[in-house]
């Protein structure tokens, strides 16, 4: 491994009874770089990303993060190291309004390293930072909307909402499952400079995404799954351009109109 | 909603539409100070809540009516207890005779056999009771709603008859001979200031961003984790607080009779605080002190009928989940905090 590897993922297997979701899968993610997942369904994305952020026990394999061992760690002491998660099923705090749901992440012992007792240090409680972080992706902080209990929230405040709760915890890494899928075209738009401008903050971000244009706008290497195993790994033109990658993921459609 | 056929043959329906009240959203900020009205509109509930209270033992008729506001006062605690875990925490704890049987024994073994007073015992049993309690649950916390029920509603009965078996702690008998309070009025109004400061303590917790994460753990677990939080922790430091309410009313329940023993493991002590949650309303943790004052010495008036009592008690909260169900307490709050009117649809 290089100094600038952030994650590295070793030979993950898993099995759900008799299925095999993971074959011996490998790579490695470098510091400050967006790391596309892309695969067709049921290839093993989502279990990919359970199993590093230790929400699923791996059967075999090896998670190293910044050259630490975190293999199957509580998901909570993951997320504490700086790995965070998104949920592709949005999982906000539906009785409690927007702003409140993070106060629950800015709890945490690496949010209280930072922010303190009252956890926003010098910048006031937790209510108020967490409306910071809000304002930050996309909520206007003048209007109701970070206010309003989750469950009257629409699909595309979620889907930030999910993204705010990493932020939340200062991560060093954070691993996006499908933040674009259920958004409009417009909302997608709004949302690639969210993602290009966490990247410019120095986070790293590993992404699972069909919405393969939006994808390799940000994107800087993309690795495909297919039933568990890996299939190739490089930059985005190559990779589409694999006669494999375009059976398995694509089928018969002309690859040429997503680059 | 209220739904009728017009003239064409087609449904027009109305429903109640639910605004705030002005005062109530005046009193939300800062300047619910500003005047007497808005003042007096946060104050007087709670002004209600503590005077009755503290003046119930003053109105009481007989002695035997006294003891019954000593031991609502030990059910109130359970209820606190019961509906903490089940509406902030998501556990549903049948464990009402667990808190109550080991802190009532920890407390008269503390007596009996150390001769530590009643001022020492009660603060004792309460911090033991509640870890004793907490560590026996942790296995059964992964578990939620029904499963976690199913696991505190066994310690209570293997208890029971674990010391039935072996015959320790004076066995079927239980442990005589433990202190009382020094003077009647302590023994009386200690429990209900316990009682009024366990109400707003858990109000006031549960607002505080470390009952956020209760609600989010009830809410979402998963998103707990992700978010850095170990759920087992918060559902231990939850049930250690619901248990150590219960312990505390099981130390005061052995000083009041002067006694310890199997019985203090009767499933009332688990299931009326459910019933006093169900009627009070959920969730509000004052409702279950209602419910907790409304049914304790209900039962008590019914003794008359002798085992019909828990018949006419049934009726009762059936009439209540049926019809009801939202509780007293709920009802209470809508009614306080808003007006309703139908509009069309």
């Amino acid at each position: 491994m290089s100094e600038e590897d952030i994650l590295q993922v070793i030979d993950v297997c898993k099995a759900f009874g008799g299925v095999q979701a993971l074959l011996h899968v490998s790579l490695s993610v470098r510091r400050g770089e967006v790391f596309g997942i892309i695969g067709p369904n049921g290839s093993g994305k989502t279990t990919l990303i359970n199993c590093i952020t230790g929400f699923i026990k791996m059967n075999s394999g090896k998670v190293l993060y910044k050259g630490k061992d975190i293999t199957n760690r509580p998901p909570d002491q993951i997320a504490n190291l700086g790995v965070t998660r998104t949920f592709q099923i949005m999982r906000p705090y539906y009785s409690l309004p927007a702003y409140k749901n993070l106060v629950i992440p800015l709890f945490s012992p690496r949010a209280r390293r930072t922010g303190g007792w009252r956890g926003g240090g010098k910048l006031g409680d937790r209510g108020t930072v967490s409306i910071d972080i809000l304002e930050e992706i996309g909520f206007e902080r003048d209007s109701f909307v970070p206010y309003k209990l989750a469950s009257s929230l629409p699909t595309g405040y979620l889907k930030r909402l999910e993204l705010a709760r990493c932020l939340a915890l200062r991560p060093d890494v954070i691993l996006c499952d499908e933040v674009f899928s259920g958004l409009s075209m417009s909302e997608i738009a709004s949302m690639v400079p969210l993602i290009e401008k966490l990247q410019m903050d120095g986070i790293t971000l590993i992404m699972i995404e069909h919405r393969l244009r939006e994808l390799f706008r940000v994107a800087s290497r993309v690795m495909v799954l297919n039933f568990g195993q890996k299939l190739t790994e490089g930059v985005p033109e190559e990779v589409m351009r694999d006669e494999r990658v375009k059976e398995a993921y694509l089928g018969s459609e002309q690859v040429s109109d997503y680059i | 909603m209220n739904s009728s056929m017009n003239e064409y043959g087609t449904t027009s329906e109305r429903r109640k539409e639910r605004i705030d009240r002005g005062i109530k959203v005046r009193t939300e900020g800062i300047y619910a100070i500003s005047s007497w009205k808005e003042v007096t509109y946060l104050v007087l509930p709670r002004l209600v809540l503590i005077v009755g209270i503290l003046l119930l033992p003053l109105l009481m008729p007989s002695l035997y009516w006294n003891r019954v506001v000593s031991i609502v006062g030990i059910y109130v605690l359970l209820a606190l207890g019961f509906d903490f875990l089940a509406h902030f925490l998501g556990l549903v704890s049948l464990g009402g005779a667990f808190f109550i049987g080991v802190g009532g024994y920890l407390a008269a073994i503390l007596n009996t056999s150390f001769g530590l007073p009643p001022a020492l015992t009660i603060p004792m049993a309460t911090l033991g009771g509640a870890m004793i309690c907490t560590l026996l649950l942790l296995p059964a916390l992964p578990l939620r709603g029904v499963y976690f029920a199913i696991v505190t509603l066994m310690y209570p009965l293997a208890l029971m008859r674990i010391i039935e078996a072996l015959n320790i702690f004076g066995g079927t008998d239980g442990i005589l001979g433990v202190a009382s309070f020094p003077y009647r009025w302590v023994e009386q109004y200690l429990i209900l200031v316990i009682v009024i400061v366990a109400v707003f303590g858990l109000r006031r917790l549960v607002n505080e961003d470390i009952g956020l994460v209760f609600r989010g753990v009830k809410d979402n677990d998963q998103a707990v984790r992700a978010s850095g939080l170990s759920i087992t922790l918060y559902k231990a430091i939850g049930v250690f607080i619901a248990s150590g309410l219960g312990s505390l009313g099981g130390a005061y329940l052995s000083h009041i009779y002067m006694w310890s023993g199997i019985s203090q493991f009767a499933l009332d002590f688990s299931v009326i605080p459910i019933a006093a949650t169900v009627i009070g309303g959920g969730g509000t943790l004052v409702g279950p002190l209602l419910g907790c004052f409304i049914l304790v010495p209900l039962s008590e008036f019914l003794r008359a009928f002798g085992t019909l009592r828990i018949v006419i008690y049934a009726v009762i909260l059936v009439v209540f989940i049926m019809f009801r169900s939202e509780g007293i307490m709920v009802y209470a709050q809508r009614k306080y905090h808003q007006f309703e009117r139908w509009v069309k649809v």
